[in-house]
């Protein structure tokens, strides 16, 4: 039978970028230092359940989990902000159809969490999770409030920077990714072991986003544009170099 | 061409993932009664030795047949033949740092060098402490297909057995421990 026989040829993903993400163990972060593994990572070839995954989403949004705003009797407290941007891959080939998660705590910096205690206000009308998927450009569209700081325990006097937590999934097991949204110009970034884990400082301002003053919506909410970079695929010989347009 | 960019960096999922990545549903990669379905059960430990109660997992795995549902899928995507069938499962730890997935035996794969993939479901663990997911793989232990499986073969052989979970009395146990004494085998992909 054909379907036996025949040569398989799988696209290659970009190996992942080990100068961009964050080492596991990262001591300023206490957590990692039970967590990280010891051993090396042993190598993965990319084959068939790497270069598949999960094509999710249709059926598992609600009409308005894109806005964080609307999912209560009332609106949330806080400034309004729309979070919008392209999930493309490392060739800036757009990645559309794909499933954007992200949770975050409400405008007082207090999540709506079992464990999140410290005394800051819950908000009756903030969940702070929100889904999205992306159109056929990649793009996506949230809104929401303006997270605020908080504190934690890992060194003396913490403060988490405000930030967003992004959930993607891409078009493959290969380019799942978790990451936190930053805002611009934060004061707390000097002292957070979490943003400060990425080495790179260029591979840094890759997690801040850009205020946008175009994509505000005039006499409702700020904006922030956010584009998420998934990696991309390795070249084969079957691929015409002018291919992707 | 278009313009080369780097990659966005990994954060931790943080102790608050539950707000957003727990599915109601997410354990189930089959329904439950889906004929021939087991449960996948573990439990997640640190360096500690103690109980990770803030972690998730993901799995994804092919169908019966060894196929996928997916366009990139050089054989052709095929919707699993299983009602129901997702691929894909979520499960968040508990109170003790356990986890369970439903679900179904995948098919062997092919590879493009010509050899056979064992059955087998990738894993990714997120959590607190975990700045970017760990990659692992679950393999099923009455399988002789294990013994010529080319990334069982690839792995030190004192510590293959990390990836073959164990039979159970619904189906399997897959512990995970993230560093020590037998800590799990963790993939670069």
């Amino acid at each position: 039978m054909s379907e036996t026989t025949r040569k398989l040829v799988l696209p290659g993903y970009r190996r992942d970028d080990v100068e961009a993400h964050p080492p596991l163990l990262s001591p300023g972060y206490g957590s990692t230092v039970t967590r990280a593994p010891q051993q090396p990572l042993s190598y993965l070839p990319q084959r068939l359940t790497e270069i598949t995954g999960p094509l999710l989403g249709e059926g598992r949004l609600g009409e308005l989990d894109h806005d964080l705003t609307r999912q209560h009797d009332g609106e949330p407290l806080g400034q309004r902000i729309i979070v919008h941007g392209r999930v493309v891959d490392g060739d800036g080939r757009a990645v559309p159809h794909t499933l954007v998660e992200i949770w975050q705590a409400n405008a007082a910096g207090r999540y709506r969490h079992a464990i999140d205690n410290w005394p800051a206000p819950l908000d009756p009308n903030f969940t702070g999770v929100g889904r999205a998927r992306t159109d056929a450009q990649g793009r996506y569209h949230f809104v929401t409030v303006q997270p605020g700081a908080y504190p934690w325990r890992n060194h003396d006097n913490a403060w988490r920077p405000a930030h967003i937590h992004f959930s993607l999934f891409g078009r493959a097991f290969t380019q799942r990714l978790v990451t936190q949204m930053y805002f611009p110009g934060d004061p707390l970034f000097f002292q957070d072991p979490i943003f400060n884990s990425v080495r790179d400082p260029q591979a840094r301002e890759r997690m801040v986003a850009r205020y946008d003053h175009a994509a505000t919506r005039p006499e409702w909410a700020l904006a922030y544009q956010f584009d998420i970079v998934l990696r991309g695929r390795e070249a084969t010989p079957f691929e015409d170099e002018d291919d992707d347009e | 061409m278009s313009e080369r960019r780097g990659v966005t960096p990994a954060q931790t999922v943080g102790p608050y993932l539950h707000i957003g990545l727990v599915w109601p549903d997410g354990r189930y990669v089959v329904p439950e009664g889906t004929p021939d379905g087991f449960w996948i059960r573990g439990q997640i430990f640190d360096g500690t030795g103690a109980p990770v109660v803030d972690a998730l997992v993901e799995s994804w795995q092919a169908d019966p047949d060894g196929r996928f549902d997916h366009p990139d899928d050089p054989r052709g995507a095929r919707p699993a033949t299983v009602p129901g069938f997702r691929g894909f499962g979520r499960a968040e730890t508990d109170a003790h740092g356990r986890y369970a997935l439903h679900t179904l035996r995948p098919g062997p794969l092919p590879t493009p060098e010509g050899e056979t993939e064992a059955p087998h479901l990738n894993l990714s663990v997120f959590g607190r402490g975990l700045l970017h997911r760990l990659v692992t793989r679950i393999y099923f232990p009455d399988e002789p297909a294990n013994a010529t499986d080319p990334v069982l073969r690839s792995v030190d052989p004192s510590r293959r057995d990390t990836l073959v979970a164990r039979p159970s009395a619904d189906g399997y146990q897959f512990d995970i421990r993230l560093q020590g004494e037998h800590e799990t085998v963790f993939f670069a992909v």
